[in-house]
């Protein structure tokens, strides 16, 4: 399996050299396969968030390595490797559903009819086609939730870093949306790190949860999931679901069960 | 609605009751009755003031927003002007007319149509000035992973994001600017105004007189501040939202 995304040893410090110095992350190492959906998962301050914002190059790492596809993150960036969607949907209240969609296409340069064609084919792909001409705030949450999964995912990046997206939706609409996501990441083959404070979701999303702990933020474990990739609503109530369910959640305890430190 | 009514119909007793002499004080009745009877005197006034008060909220929000553009544009001149702009707003600029009226002949309306222009400028110019700034953390971060250039964030996002700053601000000044015409009628120049009625009447005690082109002041605010609130509703549909949220 080839490489997404590597992170070798990286350390990341705040405020280095202040009264107020925060070691948000210490060597932590991790490897996210092509086409692997790899959750991040810890206690708040863990810096899940700043390790997603290190690949994503909207931090720096303070020490350490990180590649994105082969290059340097900040390469990544400015090829649109990597689609990006936060816990807020964060979508343009004066832009159409259609032109939140085409954005970053826009900004890219892409000529006018190229980019309501990949728009359409994006509101398709996450089943909202008849809203390409609708304004953010006359949709739902969950629905303003899925044109930022299209606009994320609109220059057709191989990499899709999500930071909480579900996190303000209400527990119905939100395992919608990850059966959604498993879907559309099945159907555009995107390699997605996720992070979230929800054990349930990280373990019916995932292939691989990485478990964190904070002060200063490191990887306790890794707990390979080993689901059918064809999971439905029944994977929520099968025995190995809830026997991952867990594992994890011992994991966050830190008394580790099983796998361990991933080492791959 | 309801409190209206009871305040007016207490006013009216209270005044009936207690015998206070019109010169004091009118009832409600009597406010009404001047009013029918002066109305085209008031409409005119009206006209005056709200003239002035429109011309200033006009060119005020223009100035407001070219000033607010171009300190947003280059950095060194925001932190200059910002911090001297929120200074001056503090003053009761309102005086300042005392000294423009000195500055033209005594029957120009220039000065309070100053003073309407300084009022509305500085609200949009606050205003915009925030919206050009403030934007949201998720906003930032998805242009920065967009690779935006400075000039692209600016038309992309601050731009329009201050947009419904601007409405906002025009909201707030609207009403500003009719008080401002106002109040800059008491300090001389043409006694055409609802200020300088107002003034007048009251000083020559008729009381009834006077209060009814105080009515006729409400009434031109009121006509402001709606027509400011319908301009935002058009405008930026999703701050409806967002307030009513």
């Amino acid at each position: 399996m080839t490489l997404a995304v590597e992170v070798i040893d990286v350390h990341k410090v705040f405020n280095a050299g202040h009264s107020q110095r925060v070691e948000a992350l210490a060597a932590v190492d991790v490897m996210v396969g092509e086409g692997e959906f790899v959750s991040l998962i810890g206690p708040s301050g863990c810096g899940k968030s700043t390790l997603l914002r290190l690949v994503a190059d909207l931090l720096e790492p303070t020490a350490g390595r990180i590649a994105v596809n082969g290059k340097t993150p900040r390469q990544a960036r400015l090829d649109q490797d990597y689609g990006m969607a936060f816990q807020q949907a964060g979508l343009f209240d004066w832009r159409t559903v259609a032109k939140n969609i085409e954005l970053p296409l826009e900004l890219k340069g892409w000529d006018k009819a190229k980019r309501r064609d990949r728009a359409l084919e994006m509101l398709e792909l996450v089943k909202l086609p008849d809203r390409a001409d609708a304004m953010p705030w006359q949709l739902s949450g969950g629905q303003q939730q899925r044109i930022a999964i299209a606009r994320a995912l609109a220059s057709h990046p191989s990499l899709l870093l999500m930071d909480e997206p579900f996190g303000a939706l209400d527990e119905m609409t939100r395992e919608h949306m990850q059966a959604e996501l498993l879907r559309i990441c099945a159907a555009t083959k995107t390699t997605v790190i996720f992070v979230t404070h929800s054990i349930p979701e990280a373990v019916y999303l995932s292939d691989r949860v990485v478990v964190m702990s904070a002060g200063p933020g490191r990887i306790t474990s890794i707990v390979s999931v080993g689901l059918d990739r064809s999971r439905d609503e029944g994977t929520r109530e099968a025995k190995q679901f809830y026997d991952k369910i867990t594992e994890v959640r011992e994991a966050l305890r830190g008394n580790p069960v099983g796998a361990g430190r991933d080492d791959r | 609605m309801v409190f209206g009514v009871v305040f007016l119909g207490a006013w009216e007793v209270f005044v009936r009751w207690q015998h206070v002499r019109p010169f004091v004080l009118a009832p409600p009745s009597k406010v009404w009755a001047a009013g029918a009877n002066n109305l085209e005197g008031i409409v005119d006034a009206m006209k005056v003031s709200g003239g002035n008060a429109l011309l200033g909220l006009l060119f005020g929000t223009v100035l407001g927003c070219l000033v607010a553009l171009f300190t947003a544009a280059v950095r060194w001149i925001g932190e200059i002007v910002n911090p001297l702009a929120i200074a001056v707003n503090a003053i009761p600029i309102v005086v300042l007319v005392a000294i423009f009226t000195r500055m033209y002949e005594a029957d120009s309306e220039t000065p309070r149509r100053i003073m309407t222009t300084l009022t509305a400028f500085f609200v949009v110019f606050i205003n915009v000035s925030r919206g050009l700034r403030e934007n949201s953390a998720t906003h930032n971060e998805l242009m920065q992973s967009y690779a935006a250039t400075t000039r692209q964030k600016f038309l992309k996002l601050r731009l329009p994001n201050a947009s419904s700053f601007l409405f906002t601000g025009i909201r707030v000044a609207a009403p500003l600017t009719v008080i401002t015409a106002i109040v800059a009628e008491y300090f001389g120049g043409n006694r055409n105004g609802l200020g300088a009625s107002i003034s007048g009447f009251f000083s020559i005690s008729k009381k009834d007189v006077g209060l009814a082109y105080v009515a006729g002041a409400s009434v031109l605010g009121l006509l402001f501040f709606l027509l400011a609130a319908v301009l935002e509703y058009v405008s930026v549909p999703w701050q409806r939202r967002r307030v009513s949220k």
